[in-house]
This record gives C-alpha cells, sequence and structure tokens, in this order.
C-alpha cells in the first residue's frame, strides 16, 4: 500500500511565496525556500508550488526557485501555473521539479499531456481539473483560474487525461473551494472511480473530518492544503494522526 | 568523486543535490570515458525504458558501464536505472543492460482501489534487518516511490528488500557491488539522505 499524501500548496508571484505560512519564526517573509524546508520538516508528503505571476519575468523566476528549493528540500516537489509548452515543462525538470502540473494548456493543447508523458514519463505529469457542478452527478470543467467555462464534463476530461498519459489528477471543485464547508465528494468520487491513476483532492478542507471523508468517501490518494496549513489552523502531525486514528494509512 | 550519470532523461540535479547533502563532491558523466574516472557510480531515472536506454547507447556510456561495474565499482541505480540494469522491460523493446538477470514487469493489478502508478510513500521490507545500507534507518520504513514497472530478478537471493503494493515486489537489490533500488531516495526525505549515506560510506562493500 501507498500512505495517503498530505500536500501543502503555496502560491509563488514574481518568486516570493504569497499566502504562505502565517507565523513568526521564518527569518525571511515569502522566501519559498524557508517555506518548503519548513513544511518537509513538519512531514509533508510533498509540495506543489502554484505560479501566480503574471508576467514572464516573473515566471522566469520560478525556475530559480526551484532550483533554490531542490538543493535542500528532499521531497517531491511539483510546480504549476502558466506551464504552456515542451520546453517549460524541460526547464522546470531540469532545474529540480519532479512533476508539473498542467490546467488551461492541457485544454487548449492536449497533446501537450501526450508529448510531455512521452518525453519525460506519465509520473512527472500531472493534469489539474477545476471543475464546477453543473446538475446532478455532472461537472463542467474551467480553465484560466476558473473564470472560463469549457463545456467538457469533468469525469469524461478525466478519462481523456489518462488516456492520453497524465499520470495523477489535481481536482479542485470550484463550488467548495475557499468555503472550508467540506470537499465536494461525489466529485472526487466520480473522477476517482472512473480512472487508475491517483486523484489529489483539492477545495473546502476546514475540518480534520472533511479529510478523511474524501479520502475514504472520495478515494482520493492525496489531499492538497494551502490555508488551514498556512494559518495553522491544523498542522500536518496533526492531520496525520487523526487519520491515522481512522483507519487511514500515514507516514508518520 | 562520484559520477553521475547524465543520459538526458531525468531529474538528475535532485540526485546531485542530495549526493552533495551526504558532503560528497559529484560530476556528470557525459559520456563513455568518464565512467573511469568515478569512484562511485550513480545511474539515476525516471522516464521511459526505451529512452533511457537510447540515452546510455547515444553517449557510448554501456560498454564502459558494465566494465566498470564488472571490475567492482560501487554502483547504485535508481528506479529507472535500477530496471535498466535487467535483461528486458515489458515497457518497451531495447535490451536493458543485462547485469542482473530477470525482467521489468508493469503493474497488472487486480485491486481496483490500487492506482497505477504506484505513487508516494510506501514502506520497504528487509530481508535481513541488520544490512547496512539500512544502517539507522531499520526496517518497515516510508519510502517515495513515482514507478509503473517492477523488476522480477531470476535470482532472488539478491533482493534485500521489498514493498508490498498489490504483489509483492523487489524494490531494493544488493548483488556484489551493486546496489538498485525502485524508491528514490533523493525524493524521501531524511531517510531517503541516511540512505544515501550509508551507500557512499561503502561500509556494505565489506
Amino acid at each position: 500500500m501507498a500512505a495517503i499524501r498530505i500536500i501543502p500548496c503555496l502560491d509563488v508571484k514574481d518568486g516570493k511565496v504569497v499566502k504562505g505560512v502565517h507565523f513568526e519564526n521564518l527569518r525571511e517573509a515569502g522566501d519559498p525556500v524557508e517555506h518548503a524546508s519548513f513544511y518537509s520538516r513538519e512531514n509533508a508528503d510533498e509540495i506543489v508550488f502554484l505560479d501566480i505571476s503574471a508576467t514572464i519575468e516573473g515566471r522566469k523566476t520560478m525556475v530559480d526557485v526551484v532550483k533554490r528549493v531542490s538543493e535542500v528540500v528532499f521531497i517531491p516537489m511539483t510546480v504549476g501555473g502558466g506551464i504552456k509548452s515542451l520546453q517549460d515543462i524541460e526547464d522546470l525538470l531540469k532545474s529540480g521539479a519532479d512533476k508539473i502540473s498542467i490546467n488551461t494548456a492541457a485544454v487548449r493543447n492536449p497533446e501537450l499531456i501526450e508529448e510531455g508523458a512521452k518525453k519525460f514519463g506519465s509520473q512527472c505529469i500531472i493534469v489539474a481539473i477545476d471543475a464546477k457542478r453543473a446538475g446532478k452527478n455532472k461537472w463542467e470543467v474551467y480553465i484560466e483560474s476558473g473564470k472560463t467555462p469549457t463545456g467538457f464534463e469533468a469525469v469524461e476530461w478525466a478519462k481523456k487525461v489518462q488516456k492520453l498519459g497524465a499520470g495523477e489528477i489535481l481536482l479542485t471543485s470550484i463550488d467548495m473551494d475557499g468555503t472550508q464547508k467540506g470537499y465536494d465528494i461525489e466529485l472526487t468520487r466520480s473522477v476517482s472511480e472512473s480512472v487508475s491513476i491517483p486523484v489529489i483532492a483539492s477545495g473546502g478542507a476546514g475540518t480534520l473530518e472533511h479529510m478523511a471523508d474524501v479520502i475514504i468517501k472520495g478515494k482520493a490518494s492525496a489531499v492538497l492544503l494551502a490555508s488551514l496549513l498556512h494559518f495553522r489552523k491544523y498542522t500536518i502531525s496533526q492531520i496525520k494522526e487523526f487519520l491515522k486514528n481512522k483507519g487511514i494509512e500515514v507516514r508518520l | 568523486m562520484v559520477g553521475i550519470i547524465n543520459y538526458g532523461a531525468g531529474n538528475i540535479r535532485s540526485v546531485c543535490s542530495s549526493i552533495i547533502a551526504c558532503g560528497k563532491k559529484v560530476f556528470l558523466i557525459e559520456r563513455g570515458s568518464d565512467i573511469k574516472k568515478s569512484d562511485i557510480i550513480v545511474l539515476p531515472g525516471v522516464g521511459a525504458f526505451d529512452d533511457g536506454m537510447k540515452g546510455l547507447s547515444l553517449k557510448g556510456i554501456i560498454g564502459p558501464l558494465v566494465e566498470e561495474i564488472d571490475k567492482g565499482k560501487p554502483f547504485l541505480g535508481i528506479c529507472l536505472g535500477f530496471q535498466m540494469l535487467f535483461s528486458h522491460s515489458e515497457e518497451g523493446d531495447s535490451k536493458g543492460l543485462g547485469i542482473i538477470k530477470g525482467e521489468v514487469k508493469r503493474f497488472k493489478l487486480k485491486n481496483k482501489k490500487l492506482k497505477v502508478p504506484h505513487m508516494g510513500w510506501s514502506r520497504v521490507k528487509l530481508s535481513e534487518p541488520d544490512n547496512p545500507l539500512f544502517f539507522n534507518i531499520g526496517d518497515n520504513n516510508y519510502f517515495y516511490f513515482a514507478h509503473s514497472y517492477y523488476v522480477q530478478p531470476d535470482d532472488i537471493s539478491v533482493v534485500a528488500g521489498t514493498t508490498e503494493y498489490g504483489i509483492e515486489f523487489a524494490s531494493f537489490i544488493k548483488k556484489d557491488n551493486i546496489v538498485g533500488v525502485q524508491f528514490h531516495p533523493e525524493k524521501s526525505g531524511e531517510l531517503g539522505i541516511k540512505f544515501l549515506k550509508n551507500f557512499l560510506e561503502g561500509i556494505w562493500l565489506q
């Protein structure tokens, strides 16, 4: 078996963590290396950086961030945000990222999934799917940070990206994201049961119970967490202890 | 110096960083003639089997590598670099290095709940609990895996550790001067670094 993974997600803009850890003992505010080291020491199973830079210069600094983090942090690192081409993927992997996550570009140019998986292996291609409920057991895929509807149905799209060679799916419920009212369990379960690749659940966690639910009922292989961790509502150890008591395998 | 084979694929940067973190000097092996200059050889790897073998072949590394390993130079193969030690893989048509007899097979799991790729942290159960490569680590601890294929050596006496994922597969082998791991020590946090240190310090060779 593999342990359920707890994955902190850090937003990075122009090389600095924004919405990062809210507490005192970080030496330099917004330093991605410090944040990643902190979570690695806390026993995070992986780390995700989401690049929200709006400019090309900002994006270029991400490559440097990845290099610096990979020199001192020895857990898997995923980078997402603004990746459009094989060259972008290669630049990040060569700098020390283990996986890249694509969302908008995957919809616009599905060949990128296929070519990326062929060239670098499925294990490093994550397709991020942002989905919004569109009826009973139906969800529509949105791109461009959840702003643009695509007309794609989420479960069908998930099956397609698996076929194209994606190694994992990072699934976010647009409806639940930021509410702290719990995950969209039906969405997670529907996607997870229709693909054979791992699904990382995101969007809506407010309590420890929510996380156990999305793992047990939603069949998620991992949970991605941001503000809950950054604001120190829970520590990673607290989460893992709780899940363990629910009979879920975790790496303590 | 620790020579890390750069065959064009994969994330060798993390492997270099993790070995540097163990206090060792590293250099990249870019061609066959570099192999001799290394005291220890590491073959990292992510990606596809055929691409990996093709990369090694194009750089003229296969012959010198097999020769140096035969001579007894300490060698570590990681993930795809581990799988390439074998004769053949279901993933591709290329022949492997054939240094260890056996096959690389794709997970065909009956348990539908288990996802492929096997991605994440799983336990390594040691054949001998006091294996010097696991000094200060111990039995049944978690390491990071990311793979869809696993190795099946003909001679099971080389298996030093196994991992359970639907089936029990060889996740750690040792044969003379050759060590191979299916997990990524460079991505397995503190325990991964301990494993690399144990490997690099070479007590296991005695």
